[in-house]
């Protein structure tokens, strides 16, 4: 970068070229899907010539296998939005604004656990999933290989961030309406309800975006604590499809793959300011 | 969860009824004593904690006690149905007399350092300094492209790199690029240059972090401060470096040192790319060689306790590294008392 003309030319070679993989990345993801076969980046058909273009690939809409996948997808991105919702909201709203004995020890903990990876507690969490598997009644849906049991530790491993990012909102927000409204004598779950989460309403919508992405994208705990197809999620089952032991049908997996990106895709399209924000979020306070 | 949610949710709702039903009575409210209010104040306090309290107790508290315990045990798939046996510092004897134990510090020490000072540290600033240098919707759009191996399924966007890394004919590298720069014609992540695709991959990811942080950082810079600069003559390169680096001191040291505990304990991508391959422990690193241990059924073993072992040091260092992190960055001032209670 040197100052007028040449510096500006090398700002945008040295961009552009960055990008290249990034591009090249998806430019092979979307053509994949709609050919045959492919060399490098370009379609090619039964004669080895350039052609071949097919829709075959995104007949996997009609099995019921990526339909059951997509369920649990959902199922565990919207139990996270809300899990990770009220968790962090009520718990955001309290160290905000009580004065208790044991709040800075909640801060201070929060913290650590938010710089610290919960990864390596999975074979610990295996465990506990499993004996919350032999809770009568329950167990069998928030055990280990089960939709609610993944979503539960996902929720938890959100958690640190969550409370953090809502307790610095509600730090944010004036506290005469809430005041008001105590010494009119309403009491601390209607201040929180019906007076504080409406003010926090962005900070509301980034969170809900951040986990739906974190739930919807999720490969490592449910690949850990799932076994088989019936509660594979999609990333787990594109894995599947991708280590099956006959031969991998690219094509296809390339199919499965852009069709998982779909709400991601409109995310990114419509949200993009608040996604670079939102990704911004493990720097709050420096 | 949601039982206990509930209950507490309830007794706030029961309190506020009180309160509620005081009013409508006309009744004066009761004068408080300092300390009613204070008990009171604590278990509203902890009624709006619980939910979190719980799934903290049950997903962070209980899993790291337990993983202690493990480590001196020999639980493995063989023998889970029989009561555990503790075998003190056996497993820990192991460990460090694995013969492959020095090159998985290796691995794990180069994969850190490489992909944080090149990709998450390095590229990440130049990334952020090219981008808040040109008009700022372009800077945007390039940093927008930036975020989208951070928002792709990893499935999804290993399968890409994996494309891109393939044998003739399939690899796009292969196909468009001349064989000085590598390409072999084989399969580069698992062939030519496996280290060379886990640090891309992860790289790829790990720089928009940073990017953003410094991009917030750089923009927060005030204007008079570069144009004055400027007048006085400095050149880009030394507006660089004396007035917006020093500038973002802080930030720089934030993401080295985030970053650091992230690289160390992250293992998804290596997973999904090589499984730490092609043949013996070549691009394993420390976080991966726990997590293969106790689920990838080593020897169709699966060895919870030794994969306990190799866990519980990296939790060790990670625990120190966040408390030292919380320390440094100051962040216990942020932790200000809050004003609403002195009504």
């Amino acid at each position: 970068m040197g100052s007028g003309k040449t510096g500006r030319f090398f700002s945008y070679a040295f961009l552009t070229l960055s990008i290249v993989p990034i591009l090249v990345g998806y430019t092979w993801l979307v053509i994949a899907t709609v050919s045959t076969r492919t060399r490098g980046l370009l379609p090619i058909n039964a004669e080895g010539g350039i052609g071949g273009l097919t829709l075959g690939n995104w007949s996997f809409v009609f099995e019921s296998a990526i339909w059951s996948a997509m369920l649990n997808s959902l199922l565990i991105a919207v139990a996270m939005v809300i899990g990770v919702g009220i968790a962090s909201t009520s718990g955001g709203y309290a160290l905000s604004r009580f004065k208790f004995p044991g709040r800075k020890g909640f801060l201070t903990g929060t913290l650590v656990l938010h710089a610290f990876k919960a990864e390596m507690l999975l074979i610990a969490i295996f465990f506990v999933l499993r004996w919350l598997g032999e809770i009568p009644l329950i167990g069998p849906y928030i055990g280990f290989n089960s939709v609610g049991g993944v979503a539960l530790v996902m929720v938890a491993l959100e958690l640190p961030l969550g409370i953090w990012l809502m307790k610095g909102f509600f730090d944010n927000i004036s506290w005469d309406m809430e005041r008001a409204a105590m010494i009119d004598g309403a009491g601390r779950f209607r201040v929180w309800w019906q007076i504080m989460l409406p003010q926090v309403r962005p900070g509301i919508a980034a969170l809900a975006l951040f986990t739906f992405i974190a739930g919807w994208n999720a490969y490592l705990v449910p690949f850990t604590f799932t076994i088989g197809t019936k509660v594979a999620n999609m990333p787990v089952y594109l894995n599947q499809l991708i280590s099956d032991t006959a031969p991998v049908n690219w094509n296809q997996v390339a199919a499965v793959g852009l069709f998982q990106m779909i709400p991601l895709i409109i995310f990114f399209i419509f949200t993009q300011e608040l996604l670079l924000n939102i990704y911004a979020g493990g720097s709050k306070g420096t | 969860m949601t039982e206990k949610q509930l209950s507490a949710t309830e007794q706030l709702m029961e309190q506020e009824a009180d309160s509620l039903a005081r009013a409508a009575i006309g009744a004066p409210k009761q004068p408080r004593s300092s300390l009613g209010r204070r008990v009171r104040s604590t278990v509203s306090a902890y009624g709006f904690l619980l939910p979190a309290i719980a799934l903290v107790i049950t997903f962070f508290i209980i899993p790291g006690i337990l993983l202690i315990i493990l480590s001196f045990t020999n639980l493995s798939s063989a023998n889970f149905t029989e009561p555990w046996e503790f075998i003190g510092f056996a497993n820990f004897e192991r460990l460090f007399t694995d013969p492959f134990f020095p090159k998985i510090l290796r691995n794990t020490v180069f994969y850190v350092f490489t992909t944080l000072i090149f990709f998450n540290l390095g590229l990440a600033l130049v990334l952020a300094l090219v981008t808040t240098n040109i008009p700022r919707r372009r800077g945007f759009f390039f940093r927008l492209v930036w975020l989208l191996p951070r928002l792709t399924p990893s499935v999804v966007y290993i399968l890409m790199w994996k494309r891109i890394g393939s044998a003739d004919p399939f690899g796009i590298y292969n196909q468009f690029m001349p064989e000085v720069l590598g390409a072999s014609g084989g399969n580069l992540f698992l062939g030519g240059a496996p280290w060379a695709f886990v640090i891309l991959t992860n790289g790829f990811v790990g720089a928009s972090f940073g990017m953003i942080i410094f991009t917030s950082a750089l923009m927060s810079i005030p204007e008079d401060l570069i144009t004055a600069a400027k007048v006085d003559g400095a050149s880009t390169w030394r507006i660089i470096r004396d007035i917006k680096l020093p500038l973002i001191k802080w930030p720089l040291l934030f993401i080295a040192t985030y970053q650091t505990l992230s690289l160390l304990t992250s293992f998804e991508y290596i997973l999904l790319l090589t499984e730490g391959g092609p043949g013996l422990f070549t691009t394993e690193v420390w976080a991966l060689t726990a997590y293969k241990r106790a689920f990838s059924s080593y020897f169709g073993n699966s060895q919870w306790a030794f994969g306990a072992t190799w866990a519980i040091v990296l939790v060790a260092v990670a625990l120190v590294m966040a408390v030292l992190y919380v320390k440094i960055f100051k962040f216990n001032e942020l932790v200000e008392e809050p004003r609403i209670e002195n009504l």
